[in-house]
């Protein structure tokens, strides 16, 4: 019988075949080198047509397998080759969203030890209480549709990215919702009136109807290209820009802006990270056409109802006004953005539309 | 002004309660009227209460606990090297990492995947905090792990088995049995799947053993790089375990419910028992150096962590909202532990199989028997010369153990659990849709013939999954000759013809198994051969089979 060997467990401390081979060898990285972001994600997700040999082992009833292109209706050469722009993992993301936690906390606490609320203008209170409260229904609403679609990606790097925006819309929608429970123990602000103008008041019910349209979707794809591409820069982006950080200043309130600002950044985030899948999608040389034929009917659902949703909003920006808002100039403006975001990622306008 | 300015006022700002936060965010939710959501993934459940959130969760303070983790993490990756961890790491330990860490980054970010389905058939959102939680915990989960994996490869004496790590995933004998498990969490039933196979079994039960027991075991053999990786894991598996029992006690007082409860608490309980103690078991017990006698078995633990904590606290009171509880399921697990050496068995089978692994696998010797059979009675006996044989062929002098005449017959898979019938004298066989198929036990045949299939008890159960795919690992390569197998594997070190996996630790070239002592030996398929034989030959050798075998000195 051979005995153990005793040995160093240090790299170096042998040399013999493979005993230098320090790298993740499986798959292509992006760049040069694999980034740290593409070790951690790629290829976790195994799947039948790289590494995975057996095929998935299990399915559902009818024969669909544990995951497949069948989620979608795009359809991509190699859905590997995809990387997400802010090659977020778990504890970057955790950096980031307790920065954002830990200064929002810091703001709204000095800035109500310092009274800030109370000197709010009344009419802007009521804006923030029944349309800024409205609007964390939306933000929830996103969070949701996308938490549902993380399930349904081909690869690991295409569901982590819409795991992480699905968080971010999560965080955003407690955020507005404790910051205006919070700065309620202050001034007088009725925490159910954001669900009630949510349900009830008209100026809502379009942006209800496009979250519900989005929450309805079961095509994760969709939901990406919905969120990011159509009700973001049309609605979401809109309000909180050219309404709250706009208005909130002229009404002396310095604190609500600011505790959205950080949506800002996360949606050029997650929309880098989304322009990125759906060019690599419509850049297909197979299947490039038909993704993007298949994403001007996307547009051809979502545009009538997101325009549907701005002109509802029409009134809020009426109650918010003192002189420095311009409706029809922000909605031009949304529309140019999502006009260009649309024109980066090579789709076209379905027949009668505009932008 | 003055006047109220006291030291309270200046330090101490309002906040709202916890529990208001809670309830203002869990009314986030709205039913829709514009636009009905389809349920994507169906469930045979009635589920129509809300699950509550007894724990009241926030995201805005667990973004920073979670930071806070991480920073304890990665700070202790860092003075691990400065300790110079590595120079005392015993290598058996770290071989068996090359196997756990490819499998557990998988099931891992399956379970963030299944709060996708969770969140989804919940009624209400007052646990989508929770579900949320666990989603992004879960991503943690893999990434750490991934991470975790790559600094040994970096740092320790043998890189190759980790270079490879995720493509060895999809393609060895032994990974196929963690996919079962990852796979399980998100495909079929939307209830069995994410609750009751991931939430109340897997995590409620087993985590304890992945993530508790595991670290011990690497501190006792100078890894002290796991231990804070995984405790940190587990740190967020009690925010976990406390979704699964919330959705569970929605669910459970429905009395159409208890009939397929009673199945999946079955079908997952001994399911994750099969696999989880197979390779925990095996790497705790058999990757180790550390010998001392005082230290509890797997055994030991997993009749506190198993029998103890979960059958008889959390299982035995389902019993009071009519849950059939199948007491004697718990007890033929403990059985296969002790009596039957289940743990032993998967040990002996994974080495026997080194040719196909993508990991070292070293051999048990003296110091190691002294420590079996003080903990397993009996152990030398069965074991004994199985060991003494691997020793003896572990050098490239002779072909594998597996291709000489040593008694050990290479065992059939089973269908269900995946791990391979090793308990010959439970072997079993069964047709299901006109095919034969075996398995480890009695209960894995049911959970393939009955508990997945289209229908249970007479009524319809259009939303359970199936077993599918070539679950059966051998037969991929049925007739092949094994260094054309290892080959196509990829299971070849950088100079393109010295293996990775070797039967020992020597790290000198001279020592180590090439592609050339490989070739002219044959990969078969048990199963594919079963098949093939006429009925009257199929049942001698079923006979045969589960008559067992001795193992006699090479
Ligand atoms: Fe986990
Ligand atoms: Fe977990
Ligand atoms: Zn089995």
């Amino acid at each position: 019988m051979t005995e153990n060997v005793q040995q160093s467990g240090a790299a170096g401390s042998s040399t013999f075949a493979g005993s230098d081979s320090r790298r993740y060898n499986y798959f292509e990285p992006a760049g040069r080198r694999a980034t740290l972001y593409e070790d951690v994600t790629v290829d976790v997700q195994p799947d039948p047509s790289r590494h995975l040999i057996q095929g998935w082992i299990m399915s559902f009833a009818d024969g669909m397998p544990t995951y497949g292109d069948y989620t979608t209706a795009a359809k991509c050469s190699d859905w590997h080759v995809y990387r997400s722009v802010d090659q977020e993992w778990s504890r970057t993301h955790y950096q980031r969203q307790s920065h954002i936690e830990n200064t929002i906390k810091m703001l709204v606490d000095n800035a109500r030890s310092d009274g800030a609320p109370g000197r709010f203008d009344a009419g802007w209170i009521k804006v923030l209480q029944d349309h800024f409260g409205a609007l964390k229904h939306a933000e929830f609403g996103l969070g949701v549709a996308l938490m549902k679609a993380q399930r349904d990606g081909v690869t690991q790097m295409v569901n982590n990215a819409i795991l992480t925006n699905a968080s971010y819309k999560l965080r955003l929608s407690q955020d507005i919702t404790l910051y205006l429970a919070d700065v309620g123990l202050d001034i007088e602000i009725d925490g159910d009136a954001g669900k009630k103008s949510w349900m009830e008041d008209p100026a809502w019910q379009g942006t209800r109807k496009a979250i519900e349209a989005i929450l309805a979707a079961t095509d994760h794809i969709e939901i990406y290209f919905a969120a990011n591409v159509m009700f973001e820069p049309l609605i979401g982006e809109m309000f909180r820009n050219a309404l709250i950080m706009r208005a909130g200043p002229a009404h002396n309130d310095f604190v609500t802006p600011a505790v959205v600002s950080a949506a800002s950044d996360d949606f050029r985030r997650n929309l880098a990270n989304t322009i990125t899948l759906l060019k690599m999608l419509n850049g297909d040389e197979t299947h490039g056409k038909a993704n993007r034929e298949l994403m001007s009917g996307w547009v051809e659902k979502y545009l009538p109802l997101c325009s549907e949703a701005a002109s509802g909003l029409e009134s809020v920006w009426g109650l918010a006004d003192s002189g420095e808002l311009d409706y029809a100039g922000n909605v031009g403006d949304a529309r140019l953005r999502c006009k260009d975001i649309l024109t980066e990622i090579g789709v076209g306008l379905p027949a009668g539309m505009t932008l | 002004m003055a006047a109220d300015l006291s030291l309270s006022k200046i330090v101490k700002q309002k906040s709202i309660s916890v529990t208001e936060a809670t309830q203002r965010i869990a009314d986030l939710g709205w039913a829709p009227d514009y636009f009905e959501e389809i349920l994507k993934y169906p469930t045979d459940y009635k589920v129509e209460k809300a699950p509550k959130d007894p724990m009241k969760q926030v995201l805005r303070s667990y973004f920073p606990m979670q930071e806070e983790k991480d920073n304890r993490v990665y700070g202790a990756l860092d003075a691990a090297l400065r300790g110079d961890m590595f120079r005392n790491v015993e290598p058996r330990w770290i071989e068996w990492q090359k196997l756990f860490l490819a499998i557990i980054p998988f099931p891992e970010i399956s379970a963030a995947r299944s709060m996708a389905i969770q969140g989804q058939i919940a009624p209400g959102e007052n646990l989508r905090t929770g579900f949320t939680m666990q989603m992004i915990d879960e991503f943690r989960h893999s990434t750490i792990q991934m991470n975790l994996k790559k600094w040994y490869m970096e740092n320790y004496v043998d890189p190759a088995g980790f270079d490879i790590t995720e493509a060895a995933f999809g393609k060895c004998y032994a990974t196929t049995i963690g996919r079962q498990f990852g796979e399980g969490f998100i495909t079929g039933d939307a209830v069995t799947s994410t609750n009751v196979y991931l939430q109340v079994v897997a995590e409620t039960a087993f985590t304890n053993t992945l993530f508790v027991a595991m670290p011990s075991e690497a501190a006792r053999n100078g890894d002290y790089a796991l231990p804070t990786i995984f405790l940190s894991v587990q740190s967020d598996e009690s925010r976990h375990i406390g979704n699964g029992h919330s959705f569970l006690m929605s669910i459970v007082k429905e009395p159409e419910n208890l009939d397929l409860l009673e199945r999946d608490l079955r079908y997952a309980f001994w399911q994750n028992h099969a696999i989880v103690d197979a390779a925990i078991g095996t790497i705790i017990e058999y990757g180790t150096q550390d010998r001392d006698k005082n230290k509890e078995s797997y055994a030991e633990l997993w009749h506190r962590w198993v029998f103890d904590d979960y059958y008889r606290t959390y299982l035995l009171p389902l019993e009071k909202y009519g849950v059939k509880i199948h007491h004697e399921d718990v007890e033929e697990a403990w059985n296969r532990i002790v009596k039957k050496n289940y743990v032993h068995k998967v040990a002996q089978f994974f080495s026997f199989g080194w040719p196909v692994a993508f990991w070292r696998i070293d051999g048990m010797v003296e110091k190691d028997f002294d420590w079996f059979e003080a903990k397993y009675p009996g152990w030398y006996n069965e074991f004994g010369t199985y060991w003494e044989n691997y020793g003896k062929a572990s050098l490239p002098n002779q072909p594998p153990l597996m291709y000489l005449d040593s008694g050990y017959v290479y065992p059939h898979r089973c269908w269900s659990c995946n791990v391979p019938a090793l308990i010959r004298e439970d072997f079993c066989v069964d047709e299901v849709e006109g095919e034969l198929y075996t398995y480890c036990s009695e209960l894995c045949r049911w959970t393939h013939k009955v508990a997945f299939a289209g229908e249970y008890n007479g009524r319809p159960t259009p939303a359970m999954g199936r077993f599918s795919g070539r679950r059966q690992w051998e037969e991929l390569y049925h007739g092949w000759d094994l260094a054309d197998v290892v080959k196509d594997l990829g299971f070849v070190r950088s100079d393109g013809h010295t293996v990775i996996q070797q039967p020992h630790l020597h790290m000198e070239d001279s020592k180590m198994w090439t592609l050339d002592h490989f070739k002219g030996l044959e990969v078969r398929s048990p199963l594919v051969d079963l098949r093939a034989m006429s009925p009257a030959d199929r049942e001698k050798h079923i006979a045969e089979y589960q008559a067992g075998f001795t193992c006699k000195p090479i």
